[in-house]
């Protein structure tokens, strides 16, 4: 018998024992939900999945009474568009003030402490600055997803700039190159792949505050309609949204994976990755 | 005047000397090959060299003009690792000094002056024999053909200057043979000036036309740092006689004997 830390599961297994933990729950909640509307058919706490699929089916494949839009996909068109012009906005700056504060030293010099100070001010509390400055638009959204990411995707990515060997940017320079050639061709394409691999890591942050912004102070998005239906208590739509919008992340976070692996197949082949 | 000069160069950092009064002449063609203990200052020297590094005191000419302490096309350098391009093909990274060349602002090439870059890199990269690699990307070689892909990305630039910092250190004996090959034959072909640190005592003996040994000819047992590394033989190569060689791996394995060095102790004339 092989010590435990030497067993591995067959693939099959492995998929099995993966799928298993969804399956509980889903029967728990099954359960919970059978009992609790047993006692009380009015409950809406744990909705029966025919509830939720009915109030699902009215936001999304029945327009509002209200305003003639199919609810479910307005809001995700809205939160995605959000989410992609904030972490977009955030990946450029990071990129353009990364790359040159990890080759420049005087930018460095100059630029370094206030982005370390800038990220110490947690996003949330400047919030009200931002409705306050940007109105209750679009602006203070995006603004706010791009003040909670940005300071740590320009850390990262100047970390990632001064990892590059020392070696490479002499042998460089030994060719011949003048600053601007090595920042573009032999920094900006090494960091490309682990900007990234820094923006899927920042995710889950961007998301955060994208939710938050639009609980707060919108009239569409996923957030939004959460936070709105809440005062209903409307688990049935709740529920699905949150499962949603963890779906819509993974997929996000999927497609950046793949496409870092089209476009940078070096960079994936000499680092493996646990996926 | 000899083609490189070097006046009575010291290094220092604070109080601690690395190296002292380093006097010598280095004529075009040459192939210095440098040994010694580790941390006797011999790096730091091709440092001054390459151009990372100033001296404290001196003065290193090379064709009778003062060198540029900043690393440019003028010395071509190969480090034992690193030194070349992960995220560029075998081709692009010997084309890559052509590009740098000729477009200042995009540093690409399209085109006749492309084709041309990419014909003239094709055949550097025959000499030195990774043909059937050009389209690999680095990650894909093996050490001894990443290094034959550093030595093909310096020389495309034709420097006057080869730096080689323990380039073949991290490989197997026998592809050593192979690159000792190679680099003989491209130095007299490219008619290069080479200095080469080593770590392997035999190949200061065998490569080359010239072996350095650095070492501290003074040594205060009560403050290491207050003397520093000298050339304290500088013998043409071939003609290392019994007693010489004797010698110069004697005063090395002094230092060595602390810090267990299988490369020297291996050693057989």
């Amino acid at each position: 018998m092989k010590k435990l830390i030497n067993q591995h599961p067959t693939r099959p297994f492995r998929w099995l024992l993966g799928i298993i933990p969804f399956f509980i729950l889903v029967i728990l909640y099954i359960g919970a939900s059978n009992a609790r509307l047993a006692e009380n058919p009015n409950d809406k706490l744990l909705p029966a999945f025919s509830s939720i699929a009915e109030a699902m089916n009215r936001l999304a494949f029945e327009p509002s009474k209200r305003s003639g839009e199919y609810v479910f996909w307005q809001d995700t068109i809205s939160s995605l568009e959000r989410l992609a012009v904030g972490v977009g906005v955030s990946a450029l700056i990071a990129l353009v003030l990364g790359v040159l504060n990890g080759t420049i030293p005087f930018v460095r010099a100059n630029l370094s402490p206030l982005i370390t100070a800038i990220s110490l001010v947690p996003p949330m509390a400047i919030l009200p600055i931002l409705f306050i400055v940007f109105g209750l638009g679009e602006a203070s959204k995006i603004v706010l997803i791009a003040i909670g990411i940005t300071p740590f995707l320009i850390r990262d990515m100047q970390q990632r700039v001064l990892e590059i060997p020392g070696e490479q940017i002499i042998k460089a320079q030994t060719l011949g190159a003048n600053t601007w050639q090595i920042i573009v061709r032999v920094v900006l394409p090494q960091v490309m792949p682990r900007l990234i691999a820094s923006v899927r890591l920042s995710l889950g942050a961007a998301w955060l505050f994208l939710i938050a912004a639009e609980a707060i102070a919108s009239t569409d998005g996923l957030g939004y309609r959460i936070f709105l239906v809440r005062r209903y208590l409307s688990m049935d739509v709740i529920l699905p949204y949150v499962l949603w919008i963890t779906l819509l992340a993974f997929a996000v976070d999927y497609a950046l994976r793949q496409l870092s692996q089209w476009l940078y197949p070096w960079f994936h082949d000499q680092t493996p990755e646990r996926a | 005047m000899s083609y490189i000069n070097i006046k009575n160069v010291w290094k220092e950092y604070g109080d601690q000397v690395v190296l002292e009064r380093i006097n010598s002449t280095v004529e075009e063609g040459e192939f210095i090959t440098i040994v010694g203990a580790s941390g006797c200052g011999k790096t730091t020297f091709l440092k001054m060299l390459l151009g990372t590094e100033a001296p404290s005191r001196g003065l290193i000419t090379v064709a009778n003009e003062p060198l540029r302490y900043e690393p440019d096309a003028q010395r071509g350098i190969v480090f034992q690792r690193y030194s070349v391009f992960p995220h560029m093909t075998v081709l692009q990274n010997v084309v890559l000094a052509r590009e740098f060349e000729k477009s200042r602002f995009l540093s690409r090439l399209f085109g006749r002056a492309r084709k041309q870059a990419i014909e003239e890199a094709l055949t550097m990269i025959e000499a030195v024999g990774l043909s059937a690699a050009a389209n690999k990307y680095p990650h894909e070689l093996s050490g001894g053909m990443q290094q034959r892909l550093a030595i093909a990305q310096a020389l495309i630039k034709k420097p006057r200057i080869l730096l080689l910092d323990e380039p073949f250190g991290a490989l197997d004996p026998g592809i050593r043979a192979d690159m000792h090959q190679l680099v003989l034959e491209l130095w007299r072909r490219y008619k290069l000036t080479i200095f080469m640190i080593t770590h392997d005592l035999k190949e200061g003996f065998y490569l080359g036309t010239r072996l350095w040994v650095f070492d501290k000819d003074r040594i205060d047992p009560h403050h290491p740092g207050a003397f520093g590394a000298r050339i304290t033989y500088d013998v043409p190569v071939g003609s290392v006689d019994q007693k010489a060689s004797e010698k110069i791996r004697e005063s090395l394995q002094q230092h060595n004997a602390a810090q267990d060095e299988p490369e020297l102790s291996g050693v057989s004339s």
